[in-house]
This record gives structure tokens, C-alpha cells and sequence, in this order.
């Protein structure tokens, strides 16, 4: 308890700032039923768009693994009446960037443009075109499906992208989260493939818009309703599976590669759980913490083993993985794995030490503001709080949520999240 | 003074005046200069710290020491134990970094803008009182040859590119690559980092640059507080080392573990040397942009588009520099095509512009693109110092930021014509090719099934 109140004395002089940092988010929800986020900010003159469905890896079928990127992909590659080429040309000329990515939730479409009514209107109306009316092209689906297909020939031959592919397969089985895609499933995709995936998972239900920037609310409620009113308004979200915990595991997969790569972890945690915030507190003592982690320390600074060493708690809408990574050379694979597996067993024996606990307080609300500096960071923020209906106050609360965990929540949090049982260790390339 | 004020004026394209008076400089009596942007939309600050040393400055066998160096910099002073520095920043409620270049070494942290004084009292006391302990640099060897490994040894696209580089240049120092040769980092000594920090680490070699919610007046106050105090010191003479002429076409190739085949092409060009009467960097950076600048610029819409020659085609090119430049071209061919196909393809799209040139269209559209990307730069504190401190570093003052913006949109099709015609021939060209090598069997099998 008293160590409690002297750390609440010790922010006082942090929390105002921090506070204040936070941008105040507006929610609506679209005629379509899509919801909305928008933070306005009028310091620079751009626009910042991010469209995000329901419609990550994991909702592939096993077949046809391959298909949540390929449809992403060509969705920006041909509308009614323009084809790639006017599209990109058209963007270009207004020097708008259109981008995006794929992780095992989401599909996301980002947009940034000048906020000058010529040039939004044209990037604009590109979205809402790209939204609603993509065509898919069979001559752009051969052509792209050629390429996923080379960039995956070359990516399975690289030992960081062996270790990861293995890792998830051997955390989550045959569950959604562990399936990727292959030779053989990307293969025998088929343009009715993707235009069915797309059917089933672009729609209004399943998408969440962010957008931040030089809008006033009344132009961003009317952006919104342009881009999305085409939106179909089903199929509506489904469920992911809940993953099973797999059992102790350790998997060695041979390369040529001078340098082992190594992973750890399990399934850990999901998006929303309360568990979040003595697993981020606790983990900044572990590996979060950039050069002053526990594992930094250990494992490069004391030993020359690595050049990186990390580990982090990635929340997804199941429960996504906890992961320990790092690259050492081949011969000491062995002697650096003993070393990290020795952190992580005295971390969850004992848990941070007071210092410690205060020093990760003490980081992870000091540095709130710095992840809050620009419309991006903002952007990425406020898009994870919409497709995952966290609270609005997520942000404002951040820091007290931080500043509330106690030494015993963060070893409670560990013994139930972090379990010794369930750890899978997957080595590529080590002796 | 904030940055809003040069928006307007980026799109009128009357830079100059006004964009100078957006960042504000000085020099402390020691030398050191320090320069100020004032960005108040977050209440935090990028402080960076840029020394005008890079691996140009290296000499031979003993390649690679300006980035160990600037590793062990974070080994600690007689006030600032090992490790200490980054637990300051991070208590500080920031993060920190460093890197080196060919050209220059930089040292930043963004922290909450109260803890700029603090940063600086940091960083002056490591520009002056390195310890250099023996046992943190033998530890820190590793580190770096790990980083080594993971960055080069392992990545068939690094080494292909290390050694192109190391093929076109054969004088000049750009040809060792920033890390150092592998034989050079194994017999580094304490006494190589030692004598490098002697030589280059001083105030009248440094710039200080600082971006963020920040007044430019307390800024000086500061700076000459923490950094006013260290004396100047004799800097090493400079050798030119100049690139002998190149008498014809160099080509080499790079066996390694990958799957798709990949060309580099190195073409020798000019740098910016002196903002007002360069004519050629301006233009070459326009030919890279209409080459492959955009989704819908020429590599992409002709070779990976509609002549399906390659999966992935870049140009690239950076006009400012302290050593020569060079225009790289690059690709990986599509199905059925070969590397030689594909350089085939990349020559041409070059006598395209030497013969046809380039539309307005596309001139003006890789203008658009310039502008919008100094807009959305000015999204980044961090993007601005590092545009700040580069610029510096190579000499051209930040001050003239604007007059390079106005170059550039001054660009003519005919000018761009002339640098395809004048620069791009066999006489100053280097091919590099990756030669993929299979995996053994062992390697495969479990994660294509996966």
C-alpha cells in the first residue's frame, strides 16, 4: 500500500501533460451502419483515412490460404470505369498515398491526402470508387497472383520468415491464427474466389472507419457517408474460434543461414481483456523495454549474443500470441536460448522488482505523448480502438490504467497468461 | 512560428524567404551549430545530435569503426555509467537512438519537451568524456558482428549490394560498406575506437538540431549552457580520395541462398554541389521519380504491368551527398524471364527518355508527388531533424531547404532528356546480379508444408 501512494505522488507532476495529450475522439455511425471514429485536427493540411473489414487471414478457408492479401491487393487494381493505371495516375496527381495491410483480423485500406478541397475531393472520390465498385480484372488477377506466388517462393527461403511461419503453426495448430499460405493453396486460387471472399467480407458490418485531420466534423460525417453508402449491408462479422492452448513444444528447422533465429511464446491475450495493462507494465521489464529490458541486458549487453532481443505481448481479437525473438550466431544458438529461457523463468517467479515497476510506470506514461505526436500515430491509435470497440476514453484512461498495477497484478497476470506448459520454441537455422 | 506558416508557400512555390524564417540557427563560439524548428503540436521534442564523421572517414583495416563507435557511446562516462544512458532517456519518458552513415553519425531521443536540458547535458558529456572501457568494447564487438550477420551476411539483397558498391567505386571510400568488413571488425581494438573519437568528436564538428514543442530562445540558452563549455579542437585533414574515371561496363555476381534472381544496375552521376548553379542532381531526381516515384510511374505500369518483365522494378537516386553519386536502377524478373530480359527492359525504358524524353504530365505529376511529401514530412518530428541534420551534414545549410524545393519544381522536360542522354551509358555502369542458390533439402520441406 505505501509503495502504492508514493508512486501516485510521483506522477502527479506527469499526469497533467498526459492528460491533456490525449485528442478528443467522435463516433457516429454511418446510414449504412458502418461506425466511425474522426479526431479533428487542423495543424496540417491533410487528411489521414483508415478503412479497416473484418477480413484478415483469418477468415480465409484452409484451401485457400493466400486469398485475405490477394483480394487486398486487387481491390485497388480496377473500378467501374478506370483501371489501375488512372487510378494510380489520378492519385498521384493530387499527391495522394493509398496503402495497406493485412494482419489475421483486419484488411486495411489507409489513405492520406492534402486537405485542399481540389485535391481531397479527387482522393475522395478514388476511396469511395475503390469501396464500391472494384472490378478485379482477370488479366490483373493472373498478374498479381504471379507475383504473391514468387514473393512467396523467395520468402520461404528465408530463415526470418521460416521461423515465424513455423512459430504460429506450432502455437495455434489448425486454428485459424496458424495457417498460412502456400505454394499449393495460392496455386489454385481463382478470380470467383476472390470476388466471393470479397462478397462475404467487405462489408458495411464488418468495416470500421478512422479519420484524422484537417476535417470539420460536418465534411468528415459527409465523407463518411459517400464512402461507405455503396457498402453491402451483409454479410455481418463473425466469429474467430477460440484458440486452444497447444502443449510445450520445440521445433529446430535447418538453413544454410549463418545466424539462428529464434522464437518462444503462446497465445496470450486478447484485445479489450483486463489483463492488458499488468502484461504491457510487466513486459517493459522483461523485453518491451527497448535497451533497459531485462533480456537487452542479459542477453546483449552482458553477452554479446544478439544485436535485438524483444519480447511483446501482441493482442488480437483471439487470443493473440505473447513472443520472446532474437538472431545469434549459429554455434551460440544454444547458450543464448538457455539465457533467455532463464530470464523468462526468474521473471515469472518474481516479477519485476520495485525499481523496476516504477521505471516502467514511469516510461510508459512519460512516453504516452511521443505515440500521440502525429496524425499517423494518432490514425494507427484511434483505427485499433474502432475495430476493436475499445472505450472511447481508452486513451485519456491509458495512464491511469498504467499507473493503478500493482507488483502482485503483473505476477497474477504472468502465472495465468505466461505459462511454462504451453511455451513452443521454434529455432531455424540453429546448429 | 509554426510549421503552418510554410504550407501555403510550398504550394505557391514562393519558398524561399519565409521557409528561412521558419527554423532558426546559431553557432555557439566553440563551433558547434545549433538549429532550431519550432513544432508545437505535441509537447515533445526530437533533440539530435550530428557529427560529420561517417565510414568515408575510415581508413583502411580499421573499416567500420565510426558505427562501432558510435555503439560504444552508449557504454558509458566517468558521471554516466554503462547502460546508463539509456535508462536516463527511458526514466526521462523518452526513446532514443543512433545511426552512421557514409556521411555522418547522429545520436537522438524524442522525450516530453521538459527533459530537453537534461538530453543535452547527456550528450555533452559523451561528446567530450567516453570512457572506452576495454571489456564493454570487447562485448559491444560481438553486438555489432551479430548486427553484421543479421543485416548482411544473411540477407542476399545486402550483400548483392555491398559488393556492387564495393565494384563501382574503387577509390573513393563509399566502397566499404558503412558496417565494415567482417576481418576488420574481428581485429578492432579499443585503441581504433579511441583514436576516432579523438579525431572527429568535438563541437566545432558537430550539429545540434532540435524539432518540437520548443521556444528557439530558451533552446540557445540551453545549448550554450550544456554544450557552450567543451573546447574546439584540430579536425583531421580531409583527402578528397576522387573516383577515377570509370573506362567501361563492371559487372559481378553474388551467389547466395534465395529463390528469385535479382539486377542492380549502378550508373556514376553528379551530387548537389552548388544549390544556385546545379542544373543535372535536380533533374535526375525528377527522372527517379518518373521512373518509378508512384504506383502509376513507368517501371511500374510498363515492366511490371504490361510487359510483365519484372515482379518489382526501383530507380533511386539522392542528390545530396558528401561523396559521388550513383543512380540504381533494380528489379527481380517475372515468371519466365531472365535477368538479362529484365535489364534488357530497364535499359530501355532509359532510351525511352533519352529519345522521346518525358510528358508534362508526368513531370507534373512527380511534382505534385514532391510537394505532398513535404507536407506529410512535416507530420514527423523526426522526419525533420534527420531532413535537417542530413542536409548539414553534406554540406548544403538547411536555410537553402527552400531553394532546393524551387530547383526541383523548375525542372524541365528537356533538362531531364539531357541527364538520360548524358549520365546513363555503359562507360559508368556496374551490374550486379543475385544468382539464387537453392536451399538444401532439409531447409525446405517443413515450412512450405507449415
Amino acid at each position: 500500500m505505501t509503495a502504492c501512494k508514493c508512486l501516485l505522488l510521483l506522477f502527479l507532476f506527469l499526469v497533467t501533460p498526459v492528460t491533456s495529450a490525449a485528442p478528443p475522439i467522435e463516433r457516429w455511425q454511418t446510414a449504412s451502419g458502418v461506425r466511425v471514429l474522426f479526431v479533428e485536427s487542423h495543424a496540417l493540411p491533410i487528411v489521414d483515412i483508415q478503412v479497416d473489414f473484418a477480413a484478415g487471414t483469418a477468415y480465409e478457408n484452409f484451401a485457400q490460404a493466400g486469398i485475405a492479401s490477394l483480394t487486398r491487393e486487387l481491390v485497388e487494381l480496377g473500378v467501374a470505369g478506370m483501371d489501375e493505371t488512372q487510378i494510380a495516375s489520378r492519385m498521384a496527381d493530387v499527391g495522394a498515398q493509398l496503402s495497406g495491410e493485412v494482419d489475421r483480423d483486419r484488411a486495411s485500406i489507409i489513405l492520406r491526402t492534402l486537405s485542399m478541397g481540389d485535391k481531397r475531393r479527387v482522393a475522395f472520390e478514388l476511396l469511395r470508387a475503390i469501396l464500391s465498385t472494384p472490378q478485379f480484372p482477370a488479366a490483373v488477377f493472373e498478374r498479381e497472383k504471379a507475383r504473391s506466388l514468387a514473393a512467396l517462393k523467395e520468402a520461404l527461403t528465408r530463415p526470418e520468415a521460416l521461423v515465424k511461419r513455423a512459430f504460429w503453426s506450432a502455437m495455434y495448430g489448425s486454428h485459424p491464427y496458424g495457417r498460412h499460405e502456400t505454394t499449393e493453396s495460392l496455386a489454385t486460387l481463382e478470380r470467383a474466389d476472390v470476388l466471393a471472399f470479397h462478397a462475404a467480407h467487405y462489408t458495411a458490418p464488418r468495416a470500421r472507419l478512422a479519420i484524422v485531420g484537417d476535417l470539420s466534423r460536418a465534411q468528415a460525417e459527409a465523407v463518411a457517408e459517400e464512402l461507405t453508402a455503396a457498402l453491402a449491408t451483409s454479410p455481418g462479422m463473425t466469429a474467430i474460434a477460440v484458440p486452444e492452448l497447444p502443449s510445450s513444444s520445440e521445433q529446430r528447422i535447418a538453413h544454410p543461414a549463418v545466424q539462428a533465429h529464434l522464437l518462444l511464446g503462446l497465445p496470450a491475450l486478447k484485445r479489450g481483456d483486463p489483463d492488458f495493462f499488468p502484461l504491457i507494465v510487466g513486459n517493459y521489464t522483461l523485453g518491451g523495454g527497448g535497451f533497459v529490458s531485462r533480456l537487452m541486458k542479459a542477453v546483449r549487453d552482458q553477452r554479446g549474443f544478439a544485436y535485438s532481443v524483444h519480447s511483446h505481448f501482441q493482442p488480437l481479437a483471439q487470443l493473440g500470441p505473447f513472443e520472446i525473438g532474437l538472431q545469434t550466431k549459429k554455434e551460440q544458438a544454444q547458450d543464448a536460448l538457455a539465457v533467455t529461457r532463464e530470464v523468462l523463468a526468474s521473471f515469472l517467479r518474481e516479477g519485476p522488482s520495485d525499481e523496476e515497476l516504477l521505471a516502467a510506470k514511469q516510461n510508459l506514461i512519460g512516453s504516452f505523448p511521443l505515440h500521440l505526436d502525429s496524425n499517423r500515430e494518432i490514425l494507427r491509435s484511434v483505427a485499433v480502438i474502432g475495430f476493436y470497440e475499445l472505450p472511447l476514453d481508452y486513451l485519456d484512461r491509458y495512464s491511469d490504467n498504467i499507473e493503478e498495477v500493482t507488483l502482485s497484478d503483473i505476477k497474477a497476470a504472468f502465472a495465468r497468461r505466461v505459462r511454462p506448459e504451453h511455451l513452443v520454441t521454434v529455432i531455424v537455422a540453429g546448429e | 512560428m509554426r510549421p503552418t506558416r510554410l504550407i501555403p508557400l510550398l504550394l505557391a512555390l514562393t519558398l524561399a524567404a519565409p521557409a528561412l524564417a521558419e527554423t532558426f540557427e546559431r553557432q555557439l563560439a566553440n563551433g558547434l551549430r545549433v538549429i532550431v524548428k519550432e513544432d508545437r503540436r505535441a509537447p515533445t521534442v526530437v533533440h539530435m545530435v550530428c557529427y560529420r564523421a561517417g565510414s568515408m572517414d575510415e581508413t583502411n583495416g580499421r573499416t567500420g569503426v565510426a558505427h562501432v563507435l558510435e555503439h560504444m557511446m552508449f557504454k558509458g562516462t566517468p558521471t554516466v555509467g554503462p547502460g546508463e544512458f539509456n535508462r536516463r532517456v527511458a526514466d526521462a519518458g523518452g526513446r532514443d537512438n543512433a545511426f552512421t552513415s557514409h556521411d555522418y553519425t547522429a545520436y537522438f531521443q524524442q522525450v516530453p519537451e521538459h527533459k530537453l536540458g537534461e538530453m543535452m547535458q547527456l550528450e555533452a558529456d559523451r561528446m567530450r568524456h567516453l570512457s572506452l572501457d576495454p571489456a564493454e568494447f570487447a562485448q559491444e564487438l560481438r553486438v555489432v558482428m551479430e548486427e553484421r550477420r543479421l543485416r548482411t551476411e544473411d540477407q542476399p539483397q545486402s550483400l548483392l549490394f555491398e559488393q556492387l558498391t564495393a565494384t563501382a567505386f574503387q577509390a573513393h571510400p563509399y566502397r566499404v560498406p558503412v558496417i565494415g568488413w567482417m576481418n576488420d571488425l574481428e581485429n578492432m581494438v579499443p585503441a581504433d575506437a579511441r583514436s576516432w573519437y579523438d579525431n572527429w568528436y568535438a563541437p566545432n564538428n558537430a550539429t545540434v538540431v532540435v524539432v518540437g514543442d520548443v521556444d528557439h530562445q530558451a533552446v540557445f540558452k540551453l545549448a550554450a549552457q550544456h554544450y557552450g563549455t567543451l573546447q574546439p579542437r584540430q579536425l583531421p585533414v580531409r583527402k578528397p580520395q576522387d573516383e577515377p574515371r570509370q573506362l567501361g561496363i563492371r559487372r559481378l555476381v553474388v551467389k547466395a541462398p534465395a529463390d528469385l534472381p535479382l539486377v542492380m544496375m549502378a550508373y556514376k552521376v553528379p551530387v548537389i554541389r552548388n544549390v544556385e548553379q546545379d542544373v543535372d542532381p535536380y533533374a535526375l531526381e525528377l527522372l527517379a521519380a518518373v521512373l518509378a516515384g508512384h504506383d502509376a510511374a513507368r517501371f511500374s505500369t510498363s515492366l511490371v504491368r504490361r510487359q510483365r518483365l519484372a515482379v518489382e522494378a526501383e530507380a533511386s537516386y539522392d542528390s545530396t551527398a558528401r561523396g559521388p553519386g550513383i543512380f540504381y536502377l533494380q528489379g527481380s524478373p517475372g515468371e519466365g524471364k531472365t535477368v538479362s530480359e529484365l535489364e534488357a527492359g530497364l535499359r530501355a525504358e532509359i532510351v525511352a527518355v533519352q529519345e522521346r524524353s518525358v510528358t508534362a504530365d508526368e513531370l507534373a505529376r512527380a511534382k505534385a508527388q514532391l510537394i505532398a511529401g513535404q507536407i506529410y514530412k512535416l507530420d514527423s518530428m523526426f522526419a525533420q531533424a534527420i531532413e535537417i541534420g542530413q542536409l548539414e551534414a553534406v554540406g548544403i545549410p538547411y536555410a537553402q531547404h527552400g531553394r532546393l524545393l524551387e530547383k526541383l519544381q523548375a525542372v524541365t522536360a528537356e533538362q531531364v532528356q539531357a541527364v538520360a542522354r548524358k549520365y546513363f551509358n555503359e562507360q559508368g555502369l556496374t551490374v550486379g546480379e543475385l544468382d539464387p542458390q537453392p536451399l538444401p533439402p532439409a531447409a525446405r520441406s517443413p515450412a512450405a508444408g507449415s
